[in-house]
């Protein structure tokens, strides 16, 4: 069995998968007594990549958990392609071309990685995979056949990648995907997510790692307490008085 | 004299049908060949065990119980729902045939479908406990059993179901032909799972099992899919309600909402291993025949027996017999896991 290697940038893929601009507009979530989103904006034009930050509790977690159609919003709208989907339940999301990864990874632990895959080809209704190499694109070449719940953390992340990609989105959340990688690790993945977006797909990244996410994009969006606080240039993020406070405290 | 002809001669086969045979079952490959086996061998058992051992009462309730396994093999080893109340689809399978041959009068087999389509019914009425889940669940499904009980045995009802005086089909009794559609029905379990095991739906089924969130983010409809499997495991258990009030065509209530019913299919099913194909049909056949070779002579020593045999599978073997089946094969193949 071959060890696995790194992520290698992704070929362009035969057909680009359809534009997929996204357009949230005063998203709110509740939780009982808690509003978790108050009215957060946000918007994604097709092939973009947008990096989502803000300290923890700020709800970037909820927002793409709402957007994916995990939890349904309390308000406000979500568009896709300029199609109304918010509240739409995640399989119909998924065939609409949205899609997304997890901060700690859900894999199919009882089945194989190939398997994995397999259910996600089979259910996404937007036809065979566009990347025919999904798995060698990801770094898992030459374990198709072991069990998902057997892999080490990095390669279940990996996987959670490869499955979301399987569906062929046209845009994709990916939440806290660098979170625990080694440096060189990081490098890969930032080079492998921008082919991702050369090749159409509309990236969102939710990302503690400020570093990591200056390799991928310049926008950024800031979150504190469910709100959006900033929208702009990481550099100019970096330099808000606001975003410092909320970040380092009062 | 015509000239001989220089085209392209057709070539005489020199395979026969036992060639095309075996180029086809090459062509099935191994997996292909154990999954026929899977149907053809305890059908052709059990067809002939009955002319080889005299208890046929036995081997007909041990075929009962290995449809009820294979049944909470579909509901709890493909979706993870553990139904204890799963003696309700058996319950009014068995009522809904009787009722159809005593009101309706329609043939015993068609009685059996019918008593499917009544388990199936129910599966229907009782779908939304699948918004439970876990411990919740099974005690969910455990009461609607009772209370399905309650309404069949209630003595009001008695001009409808005969309430607590029980069934009587001696007029449909055919012990030959209801031993043959049990064994029918046994082979269409174990074809059913044999399906769902090699099918797209089996394998939504078993990604929702481990994990329903990541299952819908893949683009499975949860609600659909495990509903649909709900169904399949509660039409099954209907069918094997209709052949058990047939064969034995003298019940009450208590002999088909019985929970001790729930109770073995449950553990036959995990002690073959569920999830497997012949999992529940080998927990059936063993620990069945442990039951009738014990259980029904010295139930205290059945009971110390079972005691012991659970222990042990939960200490040693918490997947059934099913996964040392698993450990070996992926130990000879250097695969961790292996095949199921």
């Amino acid at each position: 069995m071959s060890a696995p290697e790194g992520l290698r940038p992704a070929g362009t893929p035969a057909t680009a998968p359809a534009a997929g601009g996204l357009v949230i507009e005063g998203l709110v979530r509740r939780f009982k007594g808690f509003t978790a989103l108050d009215g957060v904006d946000l918007e994604l034009p097709a092939g973009a990549i947008v990096g989502l930050v803000g300290p923890n509790g700020s709800g970037k977690t909820t927002l793409i958990n709402v957007v994916s159609g995990v939890y349904a919003p309390s308000g406000g709208s979500v568009r896709l392609d300029g199609q109304e989907v918010g509240g739409l339940a995640p399989h119909r999301l998924v065939r609409l071309g949205l899609n997304r990864t997890f901060q700690v990874p859900k894999p199919f632990a009882s089945l194989t990685v190939r398997e994995n895959l397999a259910v996600a080809v089979g259910h996404s209704g937007r036809g065979a995979p566009l990347r025919p190499d999904i798995l060698g694109e990801v770094g898992l070449e030459g374990l198709g056949g072991r069990l998902a719940g057997t892999l080490n953390a990095s390669q279940q992340k990996r996987l959670d990648l490869a499955r979301a990609l399987a569906t062929n989105p046209s845009v994709l959340l990916v939440d806290e995907l660098g979170a625990g990688l080694a440096t060189d690790e990081l490098g890969e993945l930032a080079h492998y997510l921008r082919t991702l977006a050369d090749g159409g797909i509309t990236l969102l990244v939710v990302e503690h790692l400020l570093g990591f996410l200056e390799q991928l994009t310049d926008t950024v969006v800031v979150l504190s307490a469910g709100r959006r606080i900033f929208a702009g240039s990481l550099r100019a993020a970096i330099a808000d008085p606001e975003v410092v406070l909320v970040f380092l405290g009062g | 004299m015509p000239p001989a002809s220089h085209g392209p001669k057709p070539v005489p086969s020199r395979q026969g049908p036992a060639g095309r045979a075996a180029r086809q079952l090459r062509r099935l490959g191994a997996g292909g060949i154990s999954d026929v086996g899977a149907v053809v061998v305890p059908v052709a058992v059990f067809l002939a065990a009955v002319h080889l051992y005299s208890n046929e009462l036995l081997l007909l309730n041990m075929l009962v119980y290995a449809v009820l396994a294979q049944g909470i093999n579909v509901i709890y080893g493909f979706t993870g729902y553990l139904p204890f109340g799963y003696v309700a689809f058996f319950g009014a399978g068995a009522y809904g045939a009787s009722l159809s041959i005593i009101y309706l009068h329609v043939p015993a087999l068609l009685a059996v479908v019918l008593g499917g389509l009544a388990g199936a019914l129910l599966g229907a009425l009782l779908t939304p406990l699948l918004r439970l889940s876990g411990a919740y669940f099974a005690i969910a499904s455990l009461a609607a059993a009772e209370a399905v009980y309650e309404v069949v045995s209630n003595p009001s009802l008695a001009s409808v179901t005969r309430g607590p005086y029980g069934i009587n089909l001696v007029t449909a009794y055919n012990q030959s032909l209801s031993y043959d559609a049990a064994v029918a029905l046994l082979g269409l379990s174990m074809l059913g799972v044999v399906i769902l095991r090699r099918s797209r739906f089996g394998l939504a089924l078993r990604a929702t099992a481990d994990d329903a969130t990541s299952a819908e983010m893949a683009g499975v409809w949860v609600v659909r899919e495990r509903s649909l499997a709900w169904l399949i495991s509660a039409a099954l258990a209907g069918l094997a309600g209709g052949v058990f009030a047939w064969a034995i065509s003298v019940f009450y209530p208590t002999d088909v909402f019985d929970l001790t019913i729930s109770v073995f299919a449950i553990v036959f099913a995990l002690f073959g291993g569920v999830g497997t194909t012949w999992g529940p049909l080998v927990g059936a056949v063993v620990l069945y025949g442990i039951y009738s070779l014990v259980g029904l002579s010295d139930p205290q020593y059945f009971q110390l027996t079972y005691g012991l045999l659970i222990a042990a599978l939960v200490l040693f073997l918490p997947g059934g017999l099913g996964s040392l089946t698993r450990g070996l094969r992926g130990h000879f193949k250097g695969a961790p896991g292996g095949a199921r």
